[in-house]
């Protein structure tokens, strides 16, 4: 009786400490912030009803889409390799073929209407001195929300109904943000390579680094800064702001670069349980092992404490 | 020399040559341990067991990481964690058993505070006892620079800056120490040879000491009865094993402390499969980086009373208040100036300091992890600077006790 009260104490301060030290604390620590649960009710809805045929020769129309963009599903590559794209723009403007299925429709229509605002980059793209790569939809001379409507639908119709978690990754996030435990660059994943079994040098390995580090460059010049490496980034943020991060990045980082993405609620758990892969990749072996484990020392306590009675009963 | 005859087995063999019996009555069957304990008397047991669990993880991790400051994040995040096998069993069990083991050691602590074994005869057990804490500190330090992540490298600045020693503007003396003006590869270096080599030889060998100072005056009990082990082991050893008020150390107290470790064990693993986030930073799954400071700066949990105890004053009075808290535990043996050996709640206005010292420990801690920032400095201020009053209370607290009566 009287351990069981020693150890009530012992617990009680563990505990407090506990909770002080880490949800308090943290609580105290990162700010909460507004989260929606994806749903960007800030963009306007859909006024118009899309019609994918009309969508599909707009996309595909003189000065519109892809004279930047590639749709590599529909046999359309884009006009310059990632390299190129970011010498010009800064970044290498992304592949459309998945985004109907991975970006919120909101988010998509005002993205051609009024990049800026759709990305939340106004404090970055002033339109007087600064100017975002993507220029505003103009309009093709007809009902200008008709048209967005119809562009929209048709990403969504060519768009495929699942996407698996790395091509969410790396269309969503992987353009900025390498991830090198999962091997992937900012311009694709590394390739595999031979050295020479002479020299033991890879000289395409080499190459692919230089063309890697020329992106880099050019995408830090754009951003300011190298965005981080995203491998074990799951590990380093909680939870909470992850999510709320790439819903609004501002929220949580005041001035970012880092535009909004614009994923949808399942969009996002895709990247995330990408980044899982990669930043906790013994999770199912941990959840596995972990009952045996505590089965063991459950078996071994009882054994102990039998023996314990053994051993005692000559001893009171 | 020894006649030497011809050995009947091979445990003869080895007794004429090294009084294997002798050595284990000595040090085991016939080393006497007090009946009236309870389950905080395994707590040695089970900080021996973690010693040896993190010893055996470490020369796992050891195995592949790279202390280099080019290699060392990704040799533990991707390396450990992903290419070897159960590497990600190893980190964990290492990281959580770092964390624990303070744990248990602050509760060994208090246990030895709570009890007054630090008395009349014991003040070594005591000492040696700190000693280790501080080298286990060290060890606990040394090792958290290892991962390399963005708090390795910012604790690593923050706790060597205070060897520039506040004003006196040491800064030759920081470098020296870090081998460079910030920490680099050198510095990553140095800490990898304390954290693997010399502290954890400076740590067995404390623990080794440790024991040694528990021989003669043995282990204290429940009640802090002076008892006279000759008289009850020869009461044991003559078959009076239930009127005896000492037991053997094998196997009747070590029964007892496998059935706690047992339970500990349990709750560890718990804690390595279920909960291991706790021991493991997030800030520090970030890469070092010297350009980027993390908003908030903060030492694991168990150094955070004591960063609370420099943090919230002005430079120099914060170094003098963090160093008076450093050392200020190791002379308790004679700043307790009351002659009764017993538990606190038996000696009065202790048992009051004694409850008081915990909470404001308690309070410490969390503020250490909290921003300082507004009324937190305050609170900062205002607890530390309660907190050395407290110590400096001590030898007027234990000098106002009243003797207990029935000393024997």
């Amino acid at each position: 009786m009287k351990e069981l009260k020693i150890l009530a104490v012992l617990v009680f301060f563990t505990l407090l400490t506990y909770w002080g030290i880490e949800p308090f604390a943290y609580s105290k620590m990162h700010k909460s912030v507004a989260y929606t649960d994806f749903v960007y009710s800030d963009l306007p809805a859909l006024a118009k009803v899309g019609d994918a045929k009309r969508g599909e020769v707009l996309v595909k129309g003189a000065g519109a889409c892809l004279g930047c963009h590639g749709i590599k599903s529909q046999g359309l590559l884009p006009p310059m390799g990632p390299n190129a794209a970011a010498a010009s723009f800064g970044v290498n403007p992304p592949d459309l073929s998945d985004v109907g299925t991975l970006f919120d429709q909101r988010f998509l229509a005002e993205l051609i209407k009024n990049p800026v605002k759709a990305l939340m980059l106004e404090h970055k793209f002033d339109g007087k001195t600064k100017f975002f790569p993507m220029p505003a939809f103009a309009g093709a001379g007809g009902d200008k929300n008709q048209e967005v409507a119809d562009m929209v639908a048709y990403l969504k119709s060519i768009a495929p109904k699942d996407v698996s978690a790395k091509d969410a990754f790396t269309v969503s996030c992987g353009r900025c943000h390498a991830n090198r435990y999962g091997d992937w660059t900012q311009i694709g994943f590394v390739p595999k390579t031979k050295s020479n079994i002479i020299t033991n040098k890879d000289v395409d390995l080499l190459k692919f680094k230089i063309k890697t580090a020329e992106y880099q460059a050019d995408l830090a010049k754009y951003m300011g800064k190298l965005p981080p490496d995203l491998s074990i980034m799951i590990r380093a943020r909680s939870e909470d702001f992850m999510k709320t991060f790439v819903e609004n990045p501002g929220s949580q980082l005041k001035g970012t670069a880092m535009p909004r993405v614009g994923l949808t609620k399942e969009g996002y758990k895709k990247v995330k349980s990408y980044l899982e892969e990669t930043g906790d990749p013994s999770k199912s072996a941990r959840e596995a092992l972990g009952p045996w484990v505590i089965g063991f020392f459950v078996i071994f306590t009882i054994l102990a404490l039998l023996w314990k009675r053994s051993i005692w009963k000559e001893l009171h | 020399m020894a006649h030497f005859t011809k050995a009947t087995s091979i445990h003869d063999w080895l007794n004429q040559r090294l009084a294997v019996d002798s050595v284990k009555k000595v040090l085991a069957t016939e080393y006497w341990i007090p009946k009236n304990i309870n389950f905080l008397w395994a707590m040695g047991m089970i900080l021996a067991v973690t010693f040896g669990l993190l010893l055996i993880s470490g020369i796992f991790l050891m195995m592949y990481y790279k202390p280099d400051t080019a290699f060392a994040f990704d040799s533990v995040n991707y390396t450990i964690m992903s290419q070897v096998g159960y590497g990600w069993l190893w980190r964990h069990i290492h990281a959580v058993a770092a964390s624990v083991i303070f744990l248990i050691i602050y509760i060994h602590m208090f246990t030895g505070i709570y009890y007054g074994s630090y008395k009349k005869g014991r003040e070594m057990i005591w000492i040696s006892g700190m000693l280790l804490f501080v080298t286990f500190s060290g060890e606990a330090f040394s090792g958290y620079m290892l991962p390399w992540g963005q708090m390795s490298y910012w604790a690593g600045t923050v706790i060597t800056d205070i060897f520039s020693l506040g004003s006196l503007n040491l800064d030759g003396l920081v470098q020296w120490i870090r081998g460079g003006y910030v920490p680099g590869d050198a510095f990553l270096n140095r800490f990898y040879m304390l954290h693997v080599l010399l502290l954890p030889l400076a740590v067995i060998a404390l623990i080794v000491f440790h024991f040694a100072t528990l021989r003669l005056p043995h282990v204290n009990n429940q009640d802090g009865e002076d008892i006279n082990f000759k008289e009850e082991s020869d009461k044991y050893l003559s078959g009076n094993t239930k009127s005896s008020k000492v037991i053997r150390f094998q196997f009747d107290f070590l029964s007892k402390d496998i059935v706690i470790v047992g339970f500990f064990m349990i709750f560890f693993f718990y804690l390595v499969f279920y909960h291991f986030e706790f021991a493991m930073d997030p800030v520090n799954f970030d890469p070092a980086n010297g350009l980027k400071t993390p908003t908030h700066i903060y030492p694991e949990w168990y150094f955070l009373w004591t960063y609370e105890i420099l943090r919230p004053f002005p430079k120099n009075p914060g170094l003098l208040a963090f160093g008076f808290a450093q050392v200020i535990f190791i002379f308790l043996p004679f700043l307790d100036r009351s002659p009764n050996v017993a538990p606190a709640n038996r000696r009065g206005i202790f048992k009051i300091w004694f409850w008081v010292l915990i909470v404001t420990m308690v309070i410490l801690t969390v503020l250490g992890k909290l921003p300082p920032e507004g009324i937190y400095t305050t609170y900062g201020t205002v607890v530390a600077s309660f907190f050395i009053l407290l110590w400096l209370s001590l030898p007027i607290v234990t000098k106002l006790e009243k003797p207990i009566g029935s000393k024997k």
